[in-house]
């Protein structure tokens, strides 16, 4: 299974890279949300800075719903499917090998934008333990559940405005989550970031075990 | 291929003739039943009966006044929209296990009577929060999580009218329905920890020596929004079996005319070339 | 011996339709037999049913030793299916394509790279993106990549449908490889003259069955005959001396 995740990582990996969506696209995208934000709070700096984390993650989610539409446009090309079925590779490996992908991609442009809340919202770093760790485990959960409903709507005409409506709702924990932590870290007060972060990675390990799981049945079912 | 059949207490059963594939099933006019209508009527009087003891026999609470009444319904509401997903999940593992369309169509029904649910619950919290609090809407844990819990409904019966193939559609339906109880689970959790954080009171803080009348209130609405659950859930399974019966393949009768094209085209080839 | 693929009264469905409503087919080791018919008629559907990708619902059908019936999956990894879409990668080059694919089956890199080899993709045009690519030079990708799982079935479905003259006949020389070196190549076809030349044998289906051919000029092939065929069809008898009579 790991063999199997390792190839499908990097050939999601490689399509990105030779595509650059996600630099061209994605990433700019992103960076306007942020900039949208400040239009629509004014911007008084005090405010924005307050509110930087839930921003910050707000912007995150956003991109991470293109960046997940990406990944499952990869595998909607023709014939992709029965190719992928008669390969032989391990489900439970394509996906955690697309997922891996997509975290490697969100933790790119985490990292984007979190040197643009710094620069453009003035907030200044501080319990860089929590906030990398925090990260880390809600990237790995956006990443995890992003991919188990890309799948589920995976070669749906109506793929574009269906996988938001799944998926964000089911991320509200995460956002919750991730801000609280992040608001604790910057505050300086981490001990009450920790038990969210602790969230963070139960629903990563969560939707892990889960899109493993079921990534085979929709393969096969669709 | 063993379907639950739904019959009734008489025994009278839907689809008629479903386990036989080279007849069609008789369809019944209506869902209605010697059963359901027992069932109805149970519902209408235990609905007269929270009337009485809600609005009228049971006293106003020394906090909320008079606005605690809509409790009667708005708590048993959410305990059915629970159950109602609960349901949904079940019957979504069913299915991924055993493939028969009953169970799918359960999922289906009992995911929109959640919905109806999910509308009343926030409705009636809505309503209670005007004279209490003064706004229609307020961020506390319940609330948020209905709603949250509501687009979560309304995700799952837009992927479930999907115009696909019907195998692959109840499949990725029930991938999703079987997801629904841990995402319930999870959003209540962290929206109630969430909103802890500011202390802010929960909607209903039922006292608990809560007495007299107005449990006696409660335990009526909890029966009468059961019964209406009940029934509201038998008929919309009935109906979704009932278009299930009637979209099914007839696999004797396709196989006859897509063999008919073979003897049109051997004509066309017999035609001197 | 055992036939390769061998089909009795096969039901298909492809979601409510019976793509196939009752196939009889035997094909042995090393045999190259030609699918033909009307568009609809169930061509790619056999095919991709013996891929173990549609599921039979009625009849017999054993693959390479496989009840697909009770599982179609372990028969996957034995077949080789060139289909109408190309399963490639358009923001890939043709060498991570084929490498991929490769991989994804196990070949190692030496049997990739002479999967390259055999249909000349090993020079300028192994670092092109396959959505730069003609339809032939995509096909011959796609070509590679089921090459490099060394498939013991062929299951080619119009193969040399969109390509020039010169590649039409290097696809037959591989075929003719692969034959020899003990595969067996079931395809589906409307380039009448050059897959009726390439085949051992032809069969003909028509709403979803196998039915007889009725003899016409050229004298070609011998048919599955169903077992309700009507007295004003009759057995046509095979002239060409390569045709052989169906078991």
């Amino acid at each position: 299974m790991w063999r199997d995740a390792a190839l499908v990582a990097g050939r999601d990996l490689r399509v990105e890279l030779r595509s650059r969506v996600t630099t061209n696209q994605v990433a700019p995208f992103s960076v306007l949300v942020l900039i949208l934000f400040a239009f629509a709070l004014d911007p008084d700096r005090q405010l924005l800075e307050r509110l930087a984390s839930g921003l910050y993650w707000t912007a995150v989610l956003l991109a991470a719903l293109l960046a997940i539409s990406r990944s499952a446009a990869i595998d909607e090309a023709d014939g992709v499917r029965d190719a992928l079925r008669l390969s032989g590779l391990d489900p439970a490996g394509v996906f955690v090998g697309k997922a891996a992908a997509v975290a490697a991609v969100l933790l790119g442009l985490e990292v984007l934008l979190g040197v643009g809340v710094v620069v453009l919202y003035g907030v200044e770093l501080a319990g860089a333990g929590l906030v990398v760790l925090a990260g880390v485990a809600a990237t790995v959960a956006v990443a995890a559940t992003g991919t188990l409903y890309g799948a589920l709507v995976s070669g749906l005409r109506v793929r574009e405005t269906l996988l938001p409506l799944l998926l964000l709702p089911v991320l509200a924990p995460v956002l919750i989550g991730a801000t609280r932590a992040f608001e604790a870290a910057l505050a300086g007060v981490p001990a009450d970031g920790w038990p969210w972060c602790g969230l963070l990675a139960g629903l990563a390990i969560l939707y892990s075990v889960a899109g493993a799981l079921a990534y085979g049945t929709l393969l096969e079912g669709s | 291929m063993t379907a639950p059949t739904p019959t009734t207490a008489t025994g009278t059963p839907y689809g008629a003739g479903a386990s036989d594939a080279t007849t069609r099933p008789v369809a019944p006019v209506h869902t209605g039943s010697r059963a359901s209508r027992v069932l109805g009527g149970l519902a209408l009087g235990s609905i007269v009966l929270l009337v009485l003891y809600g609005l009228v026999w049971s006293p106003p609470d020394a906090e909320m006044a008079d606005s605690v009444r809509l409790m009667y319904i708005h708590v048993p509401a959410a305990s059915f929209l629970y159950t109602g997903c609960f349901i949904t999940t079940v019957a979504s593992a069913l299915w991924l296990r055993r493939r028969t369309p009953g169970w799918d169509a359960l999922a289906g029904a009992s995911a929109e009577i959640s919905l109806v649910f999910a509308a009343i619950t926030l409705g009636t919290g809505s309503l209670w929060g005007r004279p209490t609090w003064g706004t229609y809407w307020t961020w506390d844990a319940r609330l948020t999580s209905t709603a949250l819990l509501t687009a979560l409904l309304i995700g799952y019966l837009a992927l479930r009218r999907l115009d696909v193939d019907p195998t692959a559609r109840s499949t990725r339906a029930a991938v999703l329905g079987l997801l629904l109880v841990p995402n319930v689970i999870i959003v209540n959790r962290s929206v109630e920890w969430w909103r802890s954080l500011h202390q802010q009171s929960t909607l209903v803080k039922l006292d608990p020596t809560i007495e007299g009348q107005m449990l006696v209130a409660l335990m009526v609405g909890f029966l009468a929004v059961g019964l209406v659950f009940t029934w509201l859930l038998v008929h919309r399974f009935r109906v979704a079996w009932l278009e299930y019966q009637s979209e099914r393949l007839d696999l004797d009768l396709a196989l006859v005319e897509r063999r008919a094209e073979a003897g049109r085209a051997s004509e066309a080839g017999r035609t001197p070339a | 011996m055992e036939p390769v693929v061998h089909l009795r009264a096969a039901v298909a469905l492809l979601g409510r339709f019976p793509a196939l409503a009752g196939i009889d087919l035997d094909v042995a080791r090393g045999e190259i037999v030609l699918l033909r018919g009307p568009n609809g008629a169930g061509k790619t559907t056999v095919l991709r049913a013996c891929a173990g990708l549609v599921p039979v619902v009625r009849g017999e059908a054993i693959v390479l030793g496989h009840d697909l019936r009770r599982d179609p999956r372990p028969v996957r990894r034995r077949v080789g299916l060139l289909g109408h879409d190309t399963g490639l990668f358009d923001d890939l080059t043709v060498v991570d394509n084929v490498r991929f694919w490769g991989r994804a089956c196990g070949a190692d890199p030496a049997e990739i790279a002479a999967a390259m080899a055999l249909v000349g993709l090993d020079g300028r045009l192994r670092d092109v993106s396959v959505g730069r690519l003609s339809a032939g030079q995509r096909r011959r990708t796609s070509l590679a990549c089921l090459l490099a799982r060394r498939p013991e079935l062929w299951l080619l479905d119009e193969p040399h449908a969109g390509l020039d003259h010169e590649t039409r006949d290097q696809l037959d020389v591989l075929i003719g490889q692969a034959v020899e070196q003990g595969a067996t190549v079931l395809l589906a076809s409307h380039e009448l003259d050059r897959a009726e030349s390439l085949a051992h044998r032809v069969v003909e289906l028509a709403g979803g069955t196998t039915v007889a051919l009725p003899t016409h000029a050229s004298g070609v092939s011998q048919a599955e005959v169903p077992a309700s065929r009507t007295p004003e069809q009759e057995a046509p008898a095979p002239s060409s001396p390569e045709v052989t009579h169906v078991a």
